[in-house]
């Protein structure tokens, strides 16, 4: 099914028809979400990840949700492949071709350190010195040709490169992004002696200027590719011999999909794609909901992420870190990583002041309710301790932990406090709830918003255990828990667009351009995205372009990213949208002084058809009343111990209004709703929370 | 008044986050790439009664840790003598003068009052590096400078701001002694927005808590804090540690300054004795007392980074004024050098003395220099003035954990270096080699991080290169029977005949013509431990890697 044949993309009505399963490889769990319009249906899966091989895994949900592969139209998938391979360096043996003189721009990085403070730590460039090989070639930076590419030695270079066993190879020249032409020659050289078609060109993945970024970026790119093609055939083979026959697709980092025929040439793109179909499904139920600003909350076990939603379009960065000093400079859904997950450690410094974080018990051994031998209390062991989790979904098995062993951690805390165990439990909370609110805060400023004009969404394991209380902290007034906030990025598989982004670099003051060059440049990348759409064989509803610009007052080195309305402004619109999104994002206005044009940039996005989210839970499955639907009482810690009503929330009447202090269960997740919080619930499921005053 | 330890530790996260949101709010809406990309700036909390430090922004450049105590202390003490006018609400005062608890003249302070009930509660402050600040030449690094006249000009505390509004009679007094002066205005209300936003977000956390508590939290966090420097600093060993740090010249008579330093430690405090040190010196490489203290608790919290910044942590760090040395300069030595390089030899000897105590905590001298090359030159076609910068890192020490890392930010900074192809877009050059200083490392068990090596070629016109590097006379210190670092190399090539400057690392003003080249290869690292003990496999692995030659591994490893 890997063909490369071409079919223009079918537009239809704005139903979607047939039959879908977004899959979700996870860290520790494989999600699926089926949806088939027909009977407006849904069913899901949570299936263990199998990380030697994430494919079984994926099969294991389609069998886990009694879903016949053969019957399906279409398969959107969401993998790790890549994001793993990344992070444990588990990279394909690569290559490295470049201008003579700069292969060690790799490895010198931009000056930097790990941490500000410390004069320790380690780096290790992502291709060895003995595989970055240089030739004699220079560009310079208007383009022009300074030494010509001596293809003699990049034959004998790639041919060493070939004989070290090397699987991918990158091509990265400077200046490339204002003359390619050098890439580009050797890149057909390289495709007649290279033994696959693993070759990366600096400036094909992003057409702009800092070579240690962008290098990078292509490093990154061939690293993954190998791994990230056999997976996806492997994958699609084993579709296939279930009887799919339909097109594969694969999740991108920039919140849209891709076909798994061409994934895995842009690879890099799909290192961070896991929490972007997450933030795309938040943006996606804040539509349909009629709340499109939102502050998304994905707290897992061992970290929380937060990404910010305006006008229901997620903020997309194209200079995201994946660890330190490993830029990957392609656009993506801007999803931070704010530290504290449910594995955070508690502790006393040496001041006597109670800490929680930065140490996490992570998911080995984990928190000391997992029962795999931790023994350092934890924010998920305080939420055990005080009744907002389950007392009784606590591990009791052989090695197991009691209630009882978490209270003794948190009695040893306490004691160091003058406080017994429930109070340092509590506090733990209080003071881990303080933390996220003011890294939330942070996000949401360094985007230039006041978090307070935000909803905030919860998702993840545990991001609806903490919401309510972190919105009241952050003054947000209201929280959206969407209906499966524990499968939440299986969700943003099926309602993805298909997306493609271009960037090119222009970088001259904007009396200096030529207007005419800069539309063409549009133009062109409209061509392309829409090229790459009609090669996705999927269908669409409606097509959508976005253009913006990325511009700075001469005399300044950071860009502000500037939407625009069409693909033909003129100078004078130019700068004025310049300088109002400057006031909006910095308060300051400085009509003095004149703007260049730096980079122009296109999103060619294809809105898939719309899908109801109210079927995610079963109608027939509500009971008709809220006392119906009340699963029983439980003792939990606000203030002070109360026993407050736990709801089932598959079979909340849709009517139902709750008041905390409560709690609402459902499979893979708690809402905890505190004192002076009320919720209702809106016609797709969603629990929309009124926060209560601040206390 | 007792306050509970949950209360305490929130008021804590909530006085960090103030200045957390002040550095964030500075760096966004600066205009000027130096404070907005290179976080050439720094945000904090002051006590209204001796301005000493609250709390202090993490994301600051350490060079300013402390910093702002004292500028805000003079600042309080000239108003209680009545030699500054008081202050009314909306004010800013603005100054920069290094004798008044400063850095260099281009580290720009701003401070203004909190109000409450009519009342100084607190003060902020931020300082900012400002490109320019007049002088001799362009962004005040004169390495021939031989009084503070000839680096800029100097500001005593004004108000910039009354009332909420800009002074445009002393603002234009300074814009007519600075350079590029239609840029600087941007930054100017980014650093006083930076107050501002400070003000708001303390005001929430009073109203929230209520002045006295927050009073009382302020004052038991920093009896708090001095017990944690205390309890680190009782992992070492009671005794004297001591070390000796050089800079190669300053930049006017060629002869390199010492900088002795021995660490006393009674078990729960540390004294810092300069005595010994070379006197001050006439070229620009003095350092004020600011600044001098400043690199001591810099040094100290790469030592231990968990003891938040402020005057808490500082009690236990004792620094007996060294009067009449080069680290306590006086009215009118010239100072420019002294954030950017002394206040590293500093660190260096504060490391060097401290890694015989605590071998598992400290690494070998990191390459500790700035690695500033400035070219000044006309853009021929245009006639357009322009002044490039190339700041560069070097090799870090070895330490307990690992080798150093190569290309290491300077540390007193977090600044990244400007891209090559960003370079070579803005400024008439090309880079024909930008690559790791081979055979640079410090040999040790494990070796120092290797330094930079670059070559650039001037391609139009003529320019003035400027040099204030450090180490090119001797290599940072290994530590614990490991080897120093490769030294510092400077080489200009004119007219086809190379040459070094005579100062090594610190020239003014080298003409150069289109054709004519700079070669720097910047500091290795000092290696860690003895180099015989290294792991044969990573000696092996280096040599492979081209990183050292085998004769070199032979020479340096056995």
């Amino acid at each position: 099914m890997l063909d490369n044949s071409e079919k223009a993309p079918q537009m239809t009505d704005s139903t979607l028809t047939g039959t879908f399963a977004g899959i979700d490889v996870g860290g520790t769990f494989t999600d699926l979400v089926y949806y088939d319009s027909r009977a407006s249906s849904v069913k899901l899966a949570k299936v263990p990840t199998t990380l030697d091989n994430q494919s079984r895994g994926v099969l294991d949900a389609l069998d886990a949700a009694g879903v016949d592969a053969a019957a399906l139209d279409l398969i959107v998938h969401g993998t790790t492949t890549t994001t793993n391979a990344v992070l444990e360096r588990q990279l394909c043996k690569t290559g490295l071709v470049t201008t003579m003189g700069f292969r060690d721009v790799l490895e010198l990085g931009r000056r930097t350190r790990p941490h500000a403070y410390g004069m320790t730590g380690q780096f290790r460039p992502l291709i060895p010195r003995d595989l970055r090989l240089e030739v004699p070639e220079r560009m310079l930076a208007d383009g022009a040709v300074y030494t010509a590419l001596d293809e003699e030695a990049l034959r004998a270079a790639l041919a060493e490169l070939v004989d070290k066993g090397c699987e991918a190879l990158v091509i990265h020249f400077l200046h490339s992004y204002a003359n390619p032409a050098h890439e580009q020659r050797a890149g057909q050289i390289a495709r007649e002696v290279w033994p696959n078609g693993n070759i990366t060109m600096g400036h094909a993945l992003i057409s702009e200027s800092r070579e240690y970024e962008r290098g990078v970026t292509a490093a990154v790119n061939a690293s993954v590719q190998p791994l990230l093609r056999r997976y996806v055939e492997r994958l699609a083979d084993k579709l296939s011999e279930r009887g799919y026959d339909r097109d594969l697709l694969v999740m991108n980092g920039n919140g849209g999909m891709v076909s798994a025929r061409v994934v895995a040439d842009e690879a890099a793109k799909t290192v961070m794609s896991g929490p972007a179909s997450g933030v795309m499904a938040a943006a996606y139920t804040g539509r349909r909901a009629g709340i499109p600003d939102l502050l998304t909350y994905d707290m897992g076990g061992t970290s929380t992420d937060v990404a910010m939603i305006r006008g229901a379009d997620p903020a997309v960065s194209h200079e995201i870190e994946v660890e330190y000093a490993m830029p990957i400079h392609v656009p993506m859904v801007d999803v931070r990583t704010v530290g504290a997950g449910g594995g955070s450690i508690a502790r006393v410094d040496a001041a006597g002041l109670l800490q929680v974080g930065p140490d996490s018990a992570g998911s080995t051994p984990g928190p000391i309710c997992y029962g795999k031998g931790g023994t350092l209390p934890t924010i998920s062991d305080a939420n055990m301790l005080l009744g907002r989790l389950n007392p009784d979904r606590l591990n009791t098995g052989a090695g197991g932990v009691s209630l009882d062993t978490i209270r003794e951690a948190f009695a040893t805390l306490g004691a160091k406090l003058g406080l017994g165990a429930d109070e340092a439990a509590a506090a733990v909370l209080r003071i881990a709830n303080a933390k996220m609110a003011d890294a939330v805060r942070m996000v949401s400023i360094s985007l230039g918003e006041d978090p307070r004009d935000f909803a905030l969404f919860a998702f993840g394991g545990a991001g609806p255990l903490h919401a309510c209380a972190i919105a009241r902290e952050l003054g947000v007034p209201r929280v959206l828990v969407p209906a499966r906030p524990g499968i939440t990025n299986a969700l943003g598989c099926i309602v993805a667009d298909l997306r493609h982004d271009y960037v090119a670099t222009v970088n001259r003051p904007l009396d200096a351009c030529d207007m005419d060059e800069v539309h063409a440049l549009f133009t062109k990348q409209v061509a392309d995205g829409r090229a790459a759409i009609a090669r996705e064989r999927v269908e669409i509803a409606e097509e959508k372009i976005a253009f913006s610009v990325e511009m700075r007052f001469i005399g300044q080195t950071h860009l502000l990213r500037v939407p625009l309305p069409s693909d033909a402004p003129t100078r004078d619109e130019l700068q004025a949208l310049f300088e109002e999104a400057y006031f909006k994002r910095f308060q300051v206005r400085l009509p003095e002084i004149r703007a260049a044009l730096v980079n122009v940039a296109t999103s060619v996005i294809g809105r898939r058809p719309e899908i109801d989210l109210a079927a995610l839970i079963d109608a027939a499955g509500r009971k008709a009343t809220l006392a119906e639907a009340q699963s029983g009482t439980r003792r939990v810690f606000f203030d002070g111990w109360c026993e407050v009503p736990v709801y089932w929330r598959d079979h909340l009447p849709l009517d139902a209004a709750l008041h905390g202090p409560t709690i609402v269960e459902q499979m893979d997740c708690t809402l905890v709703l505190e004192v002076g919080d009320t919720a209702t619930q809106d016609a797709d499921g969603n629990l929309i929370v009124t926060v209560g005053a601040q206390t | 008044m007792s306050l509970d330890p949950i209360t305490l530790t929130v008021i804590q996260s909530g006085l960090q986050q103030v200045c957390d949101e002040m550095d964030l709010s500075f760096s966004r809406a600066a205009f000027s790439p130096v404070i907005a990309e290179a976080n050439d700036r720094s945000d904090g909390i002051y006590s209204a009664e001796d301005g000493s430090l609250i709390a202090q922004g993490s994301m600051g450049l350490p060079v300013f840790v402390g910093v702002m105590q004292y500028s805000t202390a003079t600042l309080i003490s000239m108003m209680a003598e009545g030699k500054v006018a008081a202050p009314k609400p909306g004010d800013i005062y603005i100054v920069n003068d290094p004798y008044l608890g400063g850095t260099h003249l281009m580290d720009v302070r701003f401070a203004m009052p909190v109000w409450r009930d009519g009342k100084i509660f607190c003060w902020l402050s931020n300082t900012g590096h400002w490109p320019d600040t007049g002088g001799a030449v362009p962004g005040g690094f004169s390495a021939s400078a031989t009084a503070v006249e000839q680096e800029g000009l100097r500001l005593p505390p004004v108000r910039l701001f009354k009332g909420g509004e800009l002074d445009q009679e002393i603002y234009s007094i300074i814009c007519s002694n600075i350079r590029v002066a239609d840029q600087r205005i941007g930054d100017v209300k980014a650093q006083a927005a930076a107050l501002y936003v400070g003000e708001a977000r303390l005001t929430r956390l009073l109203d929230r808590y209520g002045d006295d508590t927050v009073s009382a939290a302020i004052a038991e966090l920093r009896v708090r804090a001095a017990d944690q420097m205390r309890v680190q600093i009782g992992q070492i060993p009671v005794g004297t540690y001591r070390s000796t740090a050089y800079i190669d010249s300053d930049g006017v008579v060629n002869e390199p300054l010492e900088i002795k330093l021995a660490v006393t430690s009674d078990g729960e405090s540390l004294t810092f004795d300069f005595d010994g040190t070379s006197p001050p010196c006439q070229g620009p490489m003095n350092s004020v007392i600011a600044t001098t203290l400043s690199s001591v608790y810099l040094a100290m919290r790469h030592i231990f980074p968990d003891v938040p910044i402020s005057a808490g942590a500082f009690e236990p760090l004792k620094v007996i004024r060294p009067e009449g040395t080069f680290l306590d300069a006086r009215y009118p030595r010239p100072v420019s050098g002294c954030a950017a390089e002394v206040s590293q030899r500093i660190a260096e000897a504060v490391f060097a003395a401290l890694i015989q105590a605590l071998p598992g905590k400290v690494s070998a001298s990191p390459a500790g220099s700035s690695g500033n090359f400035a070219l000044g030159g006309e853009v021929p076609e245009t006639g357009q003035a322009y002044v490039m910068y190339q700041i560069s890192g070097g090799g870090y020490g070895g330490y307990a954990g690992g080798d150093g890392i190569s290309n290491g930010c300077s540390t007193i900074g977090i600044s990244k270096a400007p891209p090559v192809e960003i370079m070579e877009q803005q400024f008439p050059v090309l880079y024909h080699r930008y690559a790791l200083h081979e055979g640079s490392g410090g040999a040790g068990e494990h070796r120092g991080g290797f330094g930079l090596d670059y070559e650039v070629e001037l391609r139009a016109g003529h320019a003035r290169a400027s040099f204030v590097m450090d180490h090119g006379r001797f290599g940072p210190q290994g530590a614990l029977g490991g080897k120093d670092g490769a030294k510092n190399r400077v080489l200009v090539t004119r007219g086809g005949e190379s040459f070094v400057p005579e100062h090594l690392s610190k020239a003014q003003d080298i003409q150069l013509v289109a054709g004519d080249r700079v070669r720097v290869c910047t500091p290795g690292g000092g290696g860690f431990g003895d180099p015989s003990k290294r792991d044969p496999a990573l000696v092996a692995e280096d040599v492979r890697l081209g990183r050292y030659t085998p004769e070199e591994a032979k020479a340096l490893f056995g």
